[in-house]
């Protein structure tokens, strides 16, 4: 989603003389930007768009070799469009499981940003910091703390036991997948959905509430359409990252079911089939790629900017 | 009604405020202020930045609440009600113009929180546009794309919309440029007339309030020092600090010794003369307009004559501004081309009349 952005080259004026004037300066000019750009567009070609069209030849070379750039075959999403194939149902897990994260989680983070941006004043920065902290840690690592408080004799259970019950048998399902990616992508949905709240001009609300609006009316008319940018860029962000999450599903989920990017990691790892694991990388990485530009058409990015 | 008519037969107040004042902390914004808001009138409130102003005018909408004391609209206590129940609308000095919104929904989003139908709605928004002298094409622009001036149209109309009682004005026209301000001024003392609203304005600028008020009132650290027709506030300031606010002034101490009166500070004249006897004060403030000042050709030609040096002149268009120096003080003279008859370094002998002093409060 990176965008590539050239310095524009001067437009050139239409009149010979001025033209041939003009010209060395203008040459000048965007040789100038061109090189300040250079270490960009370096990095940028060599350390995303190789690997990308490495990826993309790859699921086009016959399966089961490293043939890149000298076969070309469809065989690789033959064997994924084949009715007979079964791997389409972990790419419906991980869209399923990456957009009820994003609905979940826009409804959890939506009164804590709301908090962040009008109500906690000084103690915003403290509460930040709260939720920026568990970052710090390895997230395989905060998983498996989850799998010690959820199991059987855990935290949760064993405790419950010495009280005389018995802890829910959560661990090892679906639901539990989606609770660890709800907990994961949390601070990704609430900092932008703070951004997009805090840019909401305090004297619009003022001035809807002097208008007469109530505070149903003012939250749908003004404070949502206005804070919506950031909570787009939020859903956006988690949706992009809980469509690639693999670790919750291992851990937590205790592979109860295979989402794609497990797909993917075994036809890399164990299958050693690495034409048909790029085939599906690039199946999802489209997939992806095309929700997220629909996304971004609905964003206006200019005002996110500040710059309308 | 003209302002002799409301002196004869003042309106009942639609609101009144009585003792009110608004403390942060241990800091006074608003001192103890009690006043009557007549129905139907333009009051304009003046005041430096910090006098408080904009928190007084920020109670009577209801988005801070006193700490003391009451208002009262139409006789009923309002301290406590929220801005959404009081039939007052605020012009924000921003405008608070919803940017995701047209000019018409902006317009019709008062309408449409009281529930009105779409098609009345975009009559009344329609209705507005031209009361506002806005085309109706304007009706489903973007607001954001709107130049300066119409976007305080837009805004005046959907305070309209609202039909409130008291609409109040934070300083709305101050980013306008000095020539679109003042054909906006004549418009909203138009529109207060067409209305019949009563308009409460915040400015601090006092040649807006001259315009466009019935009646002004002049805050100076949170009181209000004096309140009067424009008139009044012109001719007749109550304080040192009313008369300065008021333009440029020459303003200058005066005692009271051995029975005469003498100007602090410089040599002469030897008997300062009053517009009135004033034999029991130690002390007082005078206050000479420039446009009073002029130069005489001997002493006693005017009643009371200063020996001084012109050291700078300064042209006002059709009149020529002189500054004085009169021992360790500057005096303004404002004289028309035709008396302007001195140069930078000249003595001269500059003198006014006992009537056209003010005594203020020192």
């Amino acid at each position: 989603m990176s965008e590539l952005t050239l310095p524009h080259a001067e437009e050139r004026p239409t009149g010979t003389r001025l033209e041939a004037r003009s010209t060395p300066a203008a040459r000048k000019k965007v040789s100038r930007g061109l090189l300040s750009s250079l270490p960009v567009l370096v990095v940028l070609l060599l350390g995303f768009l190789a690997p990308l069209a490495t990826v993309a030849a790859y699921a086009f070379a016959t399966p089961r070799t490293f043939d890149v750039f000298r076969s070309f075959t469809l065989i690789n999403f033959e064997t994924i469009f084949d009715p007979a194939n079964t791997v389409w149902m972990s790419f419906a897990w991980s869209l399923g499981f990456a957009a009820a994260t994003v609905v979940v989680l826009a409804i959890v983070a939506y009164p804590i940003a709301w908090g962040l941006a009008r109500v906690f004043g000084r103690w915003a920065g403290f509460v930040s910091v709260l939720f920026v902290f568990p970052l710090f840690v390895s997230e395989n690592v905060r998983l498996y703390g989850w799998t010690l408080f959820f199991i059987k004799n855990g935290v949760l259970d064993g405790t419950l036991k010495l009280l005389g019950g018995a802890g829910p048998e959560v661990l090892y399902t679906p639901g539990i997948t989606l609770f660890g990616m709800v907990y994961v992508y949390l601070p990704f949905m609430l900092f932008p959905m703070v951004l997009g709240l805090a840019m909401v001009p305090k004297e619009l609300v003022e001035a809807a509430r002097d208008l007469g609006a109530s505070r149903l009316m003012i939250w749908r008319e003004v404070e949502l359409p206005l804070a919506m940018p950031g909570i787009m860029i939020g859903m956006l962000l988690t949706f992009v990252l809980a469509v690639g999450a693999v670790a919750e599903s291992k851990i937590l989920g205790g592979q109860s079911v295979i989402v794609a990017t497990h797909d993917i990691e075994i036809a890399f790892t164990y299958a050693q089939n690495w034409p048909l694991g790029s085939a599906l990388a690039l199946i999802l990485t489209i997939i992806v790629g095309a929700l997220s530009l629909i996304a971004l058409t609905k964003l206006d990015l200019d005002r996110i900017l500040g710059r309308r | 009604m003209t302002a002799a008519a409301l002196a004869q037969n003042p309106p009942k107040p639609i609101l009144q405020l009585v003792g009110v004042r608004k403390t942060f902390g241990d800091f006074a914004a608003v001192e103890r202020i009690d006043l009557d808001i007549r129905d139907g009138e333009f009051l304009t409130i003046v005041g430096p930045s910090g006098s408080g102003k904009t928190t007084l005018l920020r109670m009577l909408a209801g988005m801070e609440a006193p700490s003391d004391g009451e208002i009262s609209l139409k006789g009923i206590r309002i301290n406590d009600m929220p801005p959404s129940q009081r039939p007052t609308c605020l012009v924000f000095q921003s405008l608070a113009l919803f940017p995701h919104k047209t000019v018409g929904e902006n317009i019709e989003f008062p309408l449409k929180v009281k529930g009105v139908a779409p098609a009345a709605r975009k009559q009344r928004a329609l209705e507005l546009l031209r009361l506002v002298r806005l085309p109706e094409t304007h009706y489903g622009k973007n607001v954001m794309k709107c130049s300066g001036g119409e976007r305080q149209r837009v805004a005046l109309a959907r305070a309209l919309a609202y039909d409130p009682e008291v609409l109040f004005f934070d300083e709305p026209l101050s980013a306008l440029d000095y020539k679109l301000r003042k054909v906006m001024e004549k418009e909203l003392k138009d529109l207060h007339r067409e209305s019949g609203k009563t308009f409460i304005y915040i400015t601090h600028s006092l040649e807006e309030a001259m315009v466009m008020s019935d009646r002004i009132g002049v805050m100076q650290s949170g009181r209000l020092v004096q309140v009067g027709t424009p008139e009044e506030i012109y001719t007749r300031p109550s304080t040192k600090f009313v008369s300065e606010f008021m333009g440029e002034v020459n303003v200058f101490d005066a005692a009271h010794e051995n029975g005469v009166w003498r100007i602090d500070g410089v040599e002469g004249p030897a008997n300062l003369a009053l517009p009135t006897a004033m034999t029991s004060a130690q002390k007082a403030a005078v206050v000479v307009r420039p446009e009073f000042m002029r130069f005489v050709d001997a002493p006693g030609g005017a009643d009371n004559c200063l020996k001084g040096v012109v050291f700078n002149q300064y042209s006002l268009g059709s009149r020529i501004q002189y500054q004085v120096r009169v021992a360790e003080k500057t005096f303004l003279l404002e004289l028309s081309r035709a008396n302007a008859r001195k140069a930078e370094g000249d003595e001269a002998l500059i003198g006014w009349d006992a009537r056209d002093a003010i005594v203020v409060e020192a």
